[in-house]
């Protein structure tokens, strides 16, 4: 694996900020994932380590050492060049684009002048990658969104939009894991549950994972909404190495 | 178990937090004046991550149907139990039918109603705190029966504790290390944001404090970035803003400061109007 020129810095008493260039690519994704890992294993579980984009945030539970700390976990990355790619899933999440669910498909299609069809069809041949989850518990910040249906978010948000829904904000696509206020343009909706606090594992994608949408009718959304509600649903999903 | 006749402004259960899971974008949450709910724990001679009742600003009026022992930390809303005012601090036995009210604020806004052996309600990922879009309810609710281990001992003597730090209360200088982009600030935004007095806005809950003064901003937004509770944030429009323990774990503004957490603690005590003031460490 490939080492970057990375950045640390002090943030807080006892957490390290590791900056990576400010580029959007899968490259560093898999390289801060690996990195954070890698501590983990390390550290037995006795740190806390998020990422995002370009960066991983490392807390300890106790004030630290900040240079030494640094040295530390530098020598862990050193290292990382003889570790392993991981393996990374992807995961199938039905959606149903009727326009029912997808209350802002009309609009879309008049504004990109791009057939509903067609806006399925970008929205599913795709696969996304899993960059970050955060803003709310179980909402994935996705890459990989066809530029053709790219679409400014409303200037307005909607004071509700129900849990499931699937839309477009910008250059990015994502999910609602619950019902919220949001300023995305709604497509559709998933009957799966991306985010549930009861369960063992409550969120069951992680960075790294691939997703993809694939088109179901409204009789199969209800079907598959019982199967998840009864905790009897299998979400499909593939290896993949990339 | 503990009856909630009036649930107060608002009241939620809390405990150190809940940890391990932000990567998946679930705030760490926990009792925002960790340093009180801690000092609840210790007189209770509790676990260190026992559940307490956080109440904020107008107390609750909880009936007791069980004996147990409590103490009340942290602001000072006036406990009474069966109407009689009850010194903070203390330990206090509790008989079944007791209740215990609150009065007039006297000092600093959140209280901790700690009981021996912690609040029984529900475990969630590890933790008791309760949090919007984790826990099934973000606060008590009126009705509502909150259960504990009652106690089978009846001795009616109380404890003097350690006395208060009201340095905690009266402190309005807020300690803190630079941020991550607290470099790309002009001289002048650095020295306009050691010599300013802040004031805290209505904007103030358990996710977010916001500052009403404005710091001229020329600074481009960043990629999508982590943040932690007491990260201060600068807005576009020049608004500071201080991530609390309900926090979004990632957000797209330059964070320019990092509380200390004892000031994390200090701040959580204050309220709309109260001024405070930046300093580095």
């Amino acid at each position: 694996m490939n080492l970057y020129n990375l950045k640390y810095k002090m943030f807080g008493e006892r957490s390290i900020l590791i900056e990576w260039p400010q580029e959007i690519n899968n490259n560093i994704l898999q390289n801060i994932l690996s990195f954070k890992n890698e501590l983990k294993k390390i550290y037995c579980g006795k740190i806390y380590a998020k990422n995002s984009y370009n960066s991983l945030l490392v807390s300890f539970p106790n004030k630290i050492n900040t240079s030494n700390t640094i040295f530390k976990i530098d020598s862990i990355y050193k290292k990382l060049k003889y570790v392993k790619k991981q393996i990374y899933k992807c995961w199938e999440i039905p959606v149903c684009y009727e326009i029912e669910f997808g209350k802002d498909l009309i609009f879309l299609k008049k504004q990109l002048s791009i057939d509903i069809d067609e806006i399925i069809l970008l929205h599913t041949s795709n696969e996304y990658k899993v960059f970050n989850i955060g803003f709310l518990p179980g909402f994935l910040y996705l890459g990989g969104l066809n530029k053709k249906i790219h679409y400014p978010r409303k200037n307005k948000p909607d004071l509700y939009i129900e849990k499931g829904s699937v839309g477009i904000g910008g250059g990015q696509t994502g999910i609602y894991p619950n019902e919220s206020p949001g300023g995305w343009n709604i497509i559709g909706k998933t009957p799966i549950e991306l985010f549930n606090s009861e369960k063992k594992r409550p969120c069951f994608i992680n960075p790294g994972d691939n997703i993809k949408f694939t088109p179901i009718s409204k009789k199969k959304f209800s079907l598959i909404k019982n199967l998840v509600e009864a905790d009897e649903y299998k979400i499909k999903k593939t290896m993949i190495n990339d | 178990m503990i009856e909630v006749i009036k649930t107060g402004l608002f009241s939620s259960i809390q405990d150190k937090g809940r940890f391990g899971f932000e990567n998946f974008g679930v705030p760490i949450s926990g009792s925002m004046d960790q340093f009180s709910y801690a000092h609840s724990n210790k007189l209770l001679n509790n676990k260190d991550n026992d559940a307490v009742l956080e109440i904020t600003m107008t107390g609750p009026e909880l009936k007791f149907h069980e004996k147990t022992k409590i103490c009340i930390t942290g602001a000072d809303i006036s406990p009474k139990l069966n109407n009689k005012s009850i010194g903070l601090n203390f330990i206090h036995f509790v008989e079944k039918g007791d209740v215990l009210s609150f009065g007039k604020i006297k000092y600093g806004i959140r209280s901790y109603i700690g009981i021996k052996g912690g609040f029984l309600t529900t475990d969630v990922m590890g933790s008791r705190s309760m949090c919007l879009n984790v826990t099934n309810s973000f606060r008590i609710k009126k009705g509502e029966f909150l259960k504990f281990k009652p106690i089978t001992e009846i001795k009616k003597n109380s404890y003097v504790s350690e006395i208060e730090n009201f340095d905690h209360f009266k402190n309005f200088k807020i300690k803190v290390y630079k941020g991550p982009e607290f470099n790309k600030l002009s001289e002048n935004q650095k020295n306009k944001i050691f010599k300013k007095e802040f004031t805290i806005s209505n904007y103030n809950n358990r996710m977010a404090y916001q500052l009403n003064e404005i710091l001229e901003n020329k600074l481009e937004p960043i990629i999508s970035s982590l943040v932690m509770q007491g990260t201060v944030q600068l807005t576009p429009s020049g608004k500071l803003i201080i991530l609390m323990r309900d926090n979004q774990t990632c957000g797209g503004y330059p964070r320019i400061l990092q509380l200390s957490e004892s000031s994390i603690n200090t701040l959580s005590q204050k309220y709309y109007g109260n001024k405070i003031m930046f300093e580095i460490i």
